[in-house]
């Protein structure tokens, strides 16, 4: 590592750095704690989730999943014993606790909504973003720095601000929980920051290689597409990351602009109930699944966090 | 001497070029066009879905209209909702919630995050890791963790409860962290404090390895103790980070909604009942929507300008 050098010449004690490792190891478990509860709690029944005191020894069953992915209903023990032998492992331990599988739940509608509004709007934003930043680092562009302070500036207001006349104006455009009306209002929201971290990516490609091809014969365009673009395709993963995440992640707007047909999975975790309250193995089986491809991000990403949740304002 | 075999500057490459006007002709668009071209989408879609709303927020808080009723009639009430909203003793009661999230969450936030990086830098084994582990909880989905926590924050059954009892003794029975009025500020805190302390430790972390390492080598051989190092050189340098992490949270804070939303809801009453949560109140539940127009307007200027406060301040402290 470059910066490890920096300041190794008062390079700390080994006992110092064994009491600071130490330390730093034990927050992280410690934080990871809760987490890790939600993870296994997926795997309890039931009962097993809601013991005094909480068990960390259990026997796992997929209880959870089956009622998150199934609607269940509860039937008598003669309907049961009735029936012909169970079809899937789900319908098995449905009617050990006396249900039976009535039909899928409405958790895969709500995850692919997640899943094609998440990707649309990144490829979008990042689509856009690629360009203004493009246009904002190569060319003397007119009230750039303002423009550039709009761009961002449109990322302070709070979501609860626009939120009214946004939801009035999708009323009357028929936009209304709809996928494409949250493709766009996320593509809008995730611009700014598409374009702030493409800007600084793209600063770094050095003005060379562009020129020494619009000297070869290529236009403009042929340029941006040939030279800049490969040249940035780490820049552009990494800002595709933090659109997806940030799509993923988004609740505000879903709430209140999404009921049915285009609810994310954020609005609809907390709708998991079962009989008397919430399901909490089923809710911790979304959580884990809403969850999993973050985790996967957030090491893809490490090297180029900070930059992400900073707008690019810190580098490194 | 052959002149054809030293490799051309780019520069003398571009002079024998075509002249300008015909090469640019001959290469389709014009420089200014290709960046209009490039620009302009961002900015009408920016336009479209971001600055007419606010536009019409604008508007919509002259009148008295409610969205639930769209066929009654509009009239303007001038400047009445703003001088509500100001006059509301539950709007100040909201900004005092807001207040009190944002000072604890920052203070907690700032130390925590300063402190761990500061460890961090002592760069033992293993650090790559447990920081990339440590940064895991601030990539979540605010409202996702918001629900969750309400499972860990069940009385006798929830980890949380069982967790302090384990340490304290106190009865995890005998206490509701988001069922009672005096502990809900509080379990608000904890969860924002757990999910973003990473943010400002990686700031922290940058600011630390920026400060170059012979301003230590010179403070040895002053013979300047650990202890004045820390002071005179440690934090002085890494305060425009540590500055700029607190801006950042400082306005996502300010803007709280998810989490708060689906952990507390604002309650028990309204002893959680942020900012954000009265205007999703008063806009969509009781459909006031010139009021809440207002209301939000008047958020939205008090964050840009305190955050325009905020940046003059840091960048004197940059420039120093």
């Amino acid at each position: 590592m470059a910066t490890a050098t920096v300041h190794s010449v008062v390079e700390p004690s080994r006992r110092s750095k064994g009491i600071a490792g130490l330390i730093v190891v034990v927050y992280a478990v410690l934080s990871m704690v809760p987490l890790a509860w939600i993870f296994l709690t997926a795997w309890k029944s039931p009962s097993d989730s809601i013991a005094y005191p909480p068990k960390v020894v259990f026997r796992p069953t997929v209880d959870g999943y089956c009622s998150l992915f199934s609607t269940l209903s509860r039937q008598t023990p003669e309907y049961i014993a009735a029936l012909p032998p169970p079809a899937g492992i789900c319908d098995k331990v449905a009617r050990a606790r006396n249900m039976v599988v009535a039909g899928p739940s409405n958790f895969l509608p709500r995850f692919s909504n997640s899943l094609i509004i998440a990707f649309g709007s990144t490829a979008l934003a990042v689509l856009l973003g690629v360009m203004s930043a493009y246009g904002f680092s190569r060319f003397r562009v007119p009230g750039k720095d303002d423009l550039l302070f709009f761009i961002l500036s449109t990322r302070m207001m709070p979501p609860i601000a626009v939120a009214i006349p946004i939801y009035l104006m999708y009323r009357a455009l028929g936009l209304s929980d709809t996928r494409l009306g949250m493709i766009l209002l996320y593509t809008a929201i995730n611009v700014s920051l598409a374009v702030w971290l493409l800007k600084g990516f793209i600063d770094e490609i050095p003005r060379e290689y562009e020129e020494a091809a619009l000297v070869d014969g290529y236009t403009r365009l042929q340029a941006f597409r040939k030279v800049v673009l490969p040249q940035a395709a780490t820049g552009i993963v990494a800002t595709a990351i933090f659109c997806l995440i940030f799509a993923w992640n988004e609740y505000a707007f879903a709430v209140l602009l999404t009921s049915g047909q285009a609810q994310t999975t954020p609005p609809f975790i907390p709708f998991i109930i079962g009989e008397g309250g919430q399901d909490w193995p089923a809710v911790a089986g979304a959580t884990t699944l809403f969850l999993i491809p973050i985790l996967v991000f957030t090491v893809l990403l490490r090297k180029n966090l900070l930059r992400g949740v900073t707008f690019g304002a810190v580098r490194k | 001497m052959n002149e054809t075999s030293v490799p051309l500057t780019i520069a003398e490459r571009a002079a024998r070029a075509t002249p300008e006007a015909i090469a640019r002709r001959a290469r389709g668009l014009s420089d200014r066009a290709v960046a209009w071209l490039f620009i302009s989408p961002t900015v009408a879609l920016l336009l479209a879905l971001n600055v007419f709303p606010l536009v019409w927020t604008v508007r919509l808080s002259f009148t008295n209209f409610r969205a639930n009723r769209p066929n009654a009639p509009v009239s303007g009430v001038g400047i009445a909702n703003y001088v509500s909203v100001l006059t509301d003793p539950d709007v100040w009661a909201a900004m005092q919630s807001t207040a009190h999230f944002l000072f604890w969450t920052i203070l907690l936030q700032t130390v925590l995050g300063f402190g761990l990086a500061w460890l961090v830098d002592r760069r033992f084994r293993g650090h790559g890791f447990w920081t990339t582990v440590i940064l895991v909880p601030m990539m979540l989905s605010p409202a996702v963790v918001g629900n969750f926590w309400t499972f860990l924050y069940q009385p006798q059954i929830g980890l949380w409860n069982y967790a302090v009892q384990f340490v304290s003794g106190v009865d995890a029975s005998s206490f509701s962290m988001i069922g009672s009025v005096k502990l809900a500020p509080w379990a608000i805190v904890v969860v924002d404090t757990w999910m973003w302390t990473p943010y400002v430790m990686l700031i922290c972390l940058a600011g630390l390895r920026s400060i170059p390492g012979y301003l230590y080598e010179a403070a040895e051989v002053d013979r300047a103790s650990r202890w004045r190092q820390f002071w005179t050189i440690t934090l002085p340098m890494a305060l425009p980070f540590i500055m700029l992490a607190v801006l950042f949270r400082g306005i996502e804070n300010f803007k709280m909604f998810d989490m708060v939303n689906l952990l507390t809801n604002g309650g028990p009453g309204s002893a959680t009942e942020l900012a954000s949560i009265t205007l999703k109140r008063e806009a969509f539940e009781k459909w006031r929507t010139g009021y809440s127009s207002a209301f939000a307007i008047i958020l939205f200027v008090t964050v840009f300008g305190l955050a325009n406060i905020y940046v003059k301040a840091l960048n004197r402290v940059k420039s120093r």
